[in-house]
């Protein structure tokens, strides 16, 4: 009797090194009465390549907005690496690095510049934002464009240029939102493929926005967005599982065809 | 968090406005030429019909060149303020405030950072106009140009501060020739940059108690008692008091928990 007694043990967890990277619990906000997230939770492992793919409209912008602090979410809560958001912002923001979907650089200012303002704005030393700068001016390859104005380099260029500034103040969860829109497949893979490497070999915590799903492979974690709800996360195959579809394309058009749960 | 930090923080904000400034050298004329058209135009056809009687801190009669130049570099700090207004409302829409907000610093500190920044800018203009009006005859006594500095610090934070909370009113980039009409014309000639208040009385009574009101002619009235060594205490404590309410009001605004943002969401939202 006794051995029948004893419950299920549930399946023992994943080793956790500290806190998540990135969690977000029963998120919520809304401008007036247009509610634009509705208790949205999901959380991003340390080191971990996470797609957030929605729709335009779907919340994306606004769920980064929040993340980055532009505005205080209104219910729920944001940890970074366990430093709440609204009661340790600087502990929190420290941790982050940003690419937005606007380009941000100055045109006018060098590459080097740009870079500096921002190391800057991190309290970072002028010294260390120099050897910082080199570092990853020299990942990105363009480590002989330093001094070059941002006007003088390609769309694909000042995109990296971007993840350099994001990654120079040494963050450990990278937020990049609709990153590729507007390049060539040759700049996206080339960007991809970077940042991938990154997660990989530095254990960066990546939040990738997207509405393109080719962007996602097989391994990777996706949380799926739609009007303003999470509609699925997981890993991509047991999002496609839980959808009895085949592929992503199809698991992402079988979840946000439908109109919005009551 | 260290002071070394916050150092590091001020230091590449007022870098990034001086490297900016310096890119947009029609900004720096156009800054330059203004004023120096007021001088060398309008106070000129000014001189003959606008007498202006002995009044403090002025111990002699002075032409009218004189009178007006606290004025005109009250007014360069004026523009100033709206330049940078309208330069926070053009970085939001495009995105690029969102780099500076994005440090992990209070955002009190990062607004009081950008203010100083402009304010740094402007002053620079400000001694360049100064040197134009000395070779022009204007010659306020040579300490005067240092007493004027802490005057035109916080005559500049005053209007900068102003330009900070209309920028989070403003909505769009076009809206912004509404400010121009309804704040920097008004608030210019509504003030004793121009003309004496005493003669804005013999011309109206209203119009005087307006003018007396504005924090600008109290902006003016610091810098022209400081630039004559002198210490216009209640021009002083007018502008430090609307200093204080206007960048209360600006940080409220721009509060993430309670400013307009969270009410009606970034520009990307809004699109």
């Amino acid at each position: 009797m006794y051995d029948t007694a004893i419950p299920a043990e549930p399946p023992p967890l994943p080793a956790i090194h500290g806190p998540p990277a990135l969690a977000v619990e029963e998120l919520g906000h809304s401008f007036g009465k247009c509610v634009a997230l509705d208790r949205v939770s999901f959380a991003v492992a340390p080191g971990g390549f996470t797609m957030l793919l929605g729709l335009n409209g779907a919340g994306k912008t606004t769920l980064f907005s929040l993340i980055t602090r532009l505005y205080s979410n209104r219910t729920g809560a944001i940890h970074i690496f366990g430093f709440d958001l609204r009661r340790q912002p600087t502990r929190a923001l420290e941790q982050i690095g940003v690419v937005f979907q606007q380009p941000t650089l100055d045109v006018d200012l060098t590459v080097r510049q740009n870079l500096r303002y921002h190391g800057g704005l991190h309290g970072m030393s002028p010294s260390d934002c120099e050897a910082r700068a080199r570092e990853e001016l020299a990942r990105i390859g363009l480590a002989d464009r330093g001094d070059d104005k941002v006007r003088t380099l390609s769309g694909g260029q000042r995109r990296r240029v971007e993840i350099a500034r994001a990654l120079l103040h040494r963050p450990s969860l990278l937020l990049l939102d609709e990153p590729t829109v507007g390049l060539d497949a040759d700049s996206r893979r080339h960007i991809l493929t970077h940042i991938r490497a990154l997660c990989r070999e530095q254990g960066l915590a990546v939040l990738w926005a997207t509405h393109l799903m080719d962007e996602a492979s097989d391994e990777d974690s996706v949380v799926v967005l739609h009007q303003g709800r999470l509609r699925a996360s997981g890993t991509v195959r047991t999002v496609c599982a839980e959808t009895a579809t085949a592929s992503l394309p199809a698991a992402f058009a079988a979840l946000t065809t439908g109109e919005r749960p009551p | 968090m260290s002071a070394a930090t916050y150092w590091y923080c001020l230091r590449s904000i007022i870098v990034r406005e001086g490297l900016r400034f310096l890119h947009q050298r029609e900004r720096f004329f156009a800054a330059l030429v203004r004023p120096l058209v007021w001088l060398a135009i309008f106070a000129v056809g000014f001189r003959a019909v606008l007498g202006v009687s002995i009044i403090p801190p002025y111990e002699t009669y002075i032409l009218y060149d004189e009178y007006v130049v606290p004025g005109l570099v009250a007014m360069i700090q004026l523009f100033n303020g709206m330049q940078n207004s309208l330069s926070m409302v053009y970085d939001r829409e495009m995105g690029s405030m969102r780099t500076l907000l994005v440090s992990p610093l209070p955002r009190w500190y990062l607004l009081v950072a950008k203010l100083l920044a402009g304010v740094a800018v402007s002053i620079a203009q400000v001694y360049v106009f100064l040197g134009i009006a000395w070779l022009w005859g204007v010659e306020p006594p040579p300490l005067g140009y240092l007493a004027a500095l802490p005057a035109l610090l916080l005559s500049g934070l005053m209007l900068g501060a102003l330009g900070l909370l209309l920028s989070s009113f403003v909505r769009q980039l076009e809206n912004f020739a509404g400010v121009m009409n309804f704040v920097i014309f008004p608030m210019f000639f509504a003030s004793s940059a121009l003309y004496p208040l005493w003669r804005i009385r013999e011309g109206s009574p209203a119009l005087y108690q307006i003018a007396a009101w504005n924090p600008f002619t109290q902006a003016v009235e610091l810098i022209r008692f400081s630039l004559y060594l002198r210490v216009d205490v209640g021009a002083l404590l007018w502008v430090v008091g609307c200093l204080a309410l206007f960048l209360g009001a600006a940080v409220l605004a721009y509060d993430p928990g309670r400013g307009f943002w969270a009410r009606r969401g970034g520009p990307a939202e809004q699109a």
